[in-house]
């Protein structure tokens, strides 16, 4: 199944795309995504333990092993703190 | 007697337009008028949040910072005007504030907010407005909001990237630690000065952060708590994201707290954020050996003799446009964030020398460096 990643402020300059389509296999969970994230993007581990993620718009908790589904789409979006 | 009846007078025709409004009113802009909003950082967010609260007929305004107002400055914080650089930001925000609405009080905070002033700023006012640009200030503010349960308008803005989100609102709003419970490093955290800010980017949320203290405190309107509205100025697109309630045993504002009216002042901050409360660099790095380095006035020096020498620009390319030495050559490093204090160049010529060439050298403290000490016509960015 494919799922849609959104990048947001930090995490897109290390992804360098503002989104991405991850192949996941069917069954997959929230944290094979952030795995395979991991795997594809290795210098996300910089925010990962700092961001919130948000699957199809709703706050996703990292700890939690959520089920996905084909077309879901999960924003990656750390803090940011200029003013 | 009289005197009242032209007061109020007065006021109905400043407030019409929102007096006249179905969905406010009287009786909300009443509500605003007996009103404390308490704005942290005269920056970018907030220039529009103070003087849109002061328009609106908020009571009684607070401003804190303890910072001058800077020319690099000007292009974003529209509160400020070239005749105020150099001077109290607090006190030139108050003062336009003041311009704008001279019937409410607006109060000058010329300070730092500090563990041990911020429970005491924040129980002063209603509502407060995180117009602040670093991570010791967003947690130390959110605490004390949480500690002190006093909602807290949360904006932030970087590059052309917007956040806004209502914290400590009501006994289900999160605060920031319940979203955020680990600090993002310092080095990820990216400062307006490196990074660069486009003006209307703190504009735009600094002026919906107005918005959020205006419907907090009049009860107008359906709060962005539990919400985090994300500003993607370059694509034109704004996201809204749903966000949990408060965390079970957050330390800041479960039941379980362990930050508390008691604590909060002796929490260490620093420490937690490896930051400090400022959006200053961060240290710069000792990677190399003196050997390995030389001064600005050295290589002004060694290029005026005409010694053969390759002059390597790690900068971004675009900060390259900027200004450059001349003759330099443009190879950008860009593994993390753009730097101009010669701390990247440090990494480069580590790199360099591990991998041979025992040639390289670092110009110690980048280009602000020699700015300051080998070309003093060059721009300082």
């Amino acid at each position: 199944m494919k799922v849609n990643v959104l990048f947001f402020a930090r995490s897109r300059e290390i992804a360098g795309v503002s989104e991405t389509v991850l192949e996941l296999k069917a069954g997959a969970t929230s944290q094979d995504l952030l795995e395979s994230l991991l795997r594809e993007y290795p210098l996300l581990k910089e925010i990962t333990g700092s961001c919130v993620l948000a699957l199809n718009q709703e706050y996703l908790a990292q700890d939690e092993a959520k089920a996905l589904r084909d077309g879901d789409e999960v924003a990656v979006i750390p803090p940011i703190s200029g003013g | 007697m009289l005197s009242e009846v032209v007061r109020l007078r007065a006021e109905i025709e400043r407030y019409s337009r929102q007096i006249v409004l179905p969905a406010f009113g009287v009786e909300a802009q009443a509500k605003l008028c007996g009103a404390a909003v308490l704005v942290v950082g005269a920056g970018g967010l907030g220039s529009p949040a103070a003087l849109y609260l002061a328009a609106a007929g908020v009571g009684r305004l607070g401003i804190v910072d303890c910072d001058a107002v800077e020319r690099s400055n000007l292009h974003r914080q529209v509160i400020h005007s070239e005749a105020a650089v150099g001077g109290h930001k607090a006190l030139s925000a108050a003062a336009a504030c003041r311009a704008v609405n001279s019937s409410i009080q607006v109060e000058a905070h010329c300070c730092r907010l500090a563990p041990g002033n911020a429970l005491e700023l924040v129980r002063g006012y209603d509502a407060v407005v995180d117009a602040s640009d670093n991570a010791f200030t967003r947690y130390l503010l959110s605490d004390a909001c949480a500690v002190a349960r006093r909602p807290l308008m949360s904006g932030a803005a970087l590059g052309t990237d917007g956040h806004l989100t209502v914290y400590c609102l009501g006994d289900d709003g999160p605060c920031h630690r319940c979203l955020f419970p680990e600090a993002p490093r310092p080095e990820a955290c990216g400062r307006c000065s490196d990074a660069g800010v486009l003006g209307p980017v703190p504009g735009i949320i600094g002026t919906l952060q107005a918005m959020e203290a205006v419907k907090v405190v009049t009860g107008v309107g359906r709060p962005l708590s539990r919400r985090l509205l994300m500003l993607d100025a370059l694509q034109g697109r704004m996201h809204t994201v749903k966000l949990r309630a408060k965390m079970v045993g957050c330390v800041a504002c479960s039941a379980a707290a362990t930050i508390t009216s008691a604590s909060l002042a002796s929490y260490d901050y620093a420490a937690f954020t490896g930051a400090q409360p400022n959006d200053a660099a961060p240290p710069q790095l000792h990677l190399l050996r003196d050997a390995e380095r030389l001064s600005p006035a050295a290589l002004r020096e060694r290029l005026e003799d005409g010694e053969e020498a390759v002059v390597v620009d790690v900068r971004p390319r675009n900060q390259f446009d900027i200004a450059h030495i001349p003759g330099s050559l443009s190879c950008p490093y860009d593994v993390g964030r753009p730097d101009q204090r010669g701390n990247d160049s440090q990494r480069v010529v580590a790199l360099l020398r591990e991998n041979g060439i025992g040639c390289a050298m670092d110009m110690v403290g980048g280009l602000q460096a020699w700015a300051a000490l080998a070309d003093p016509s060059f721009p300082a960015y």
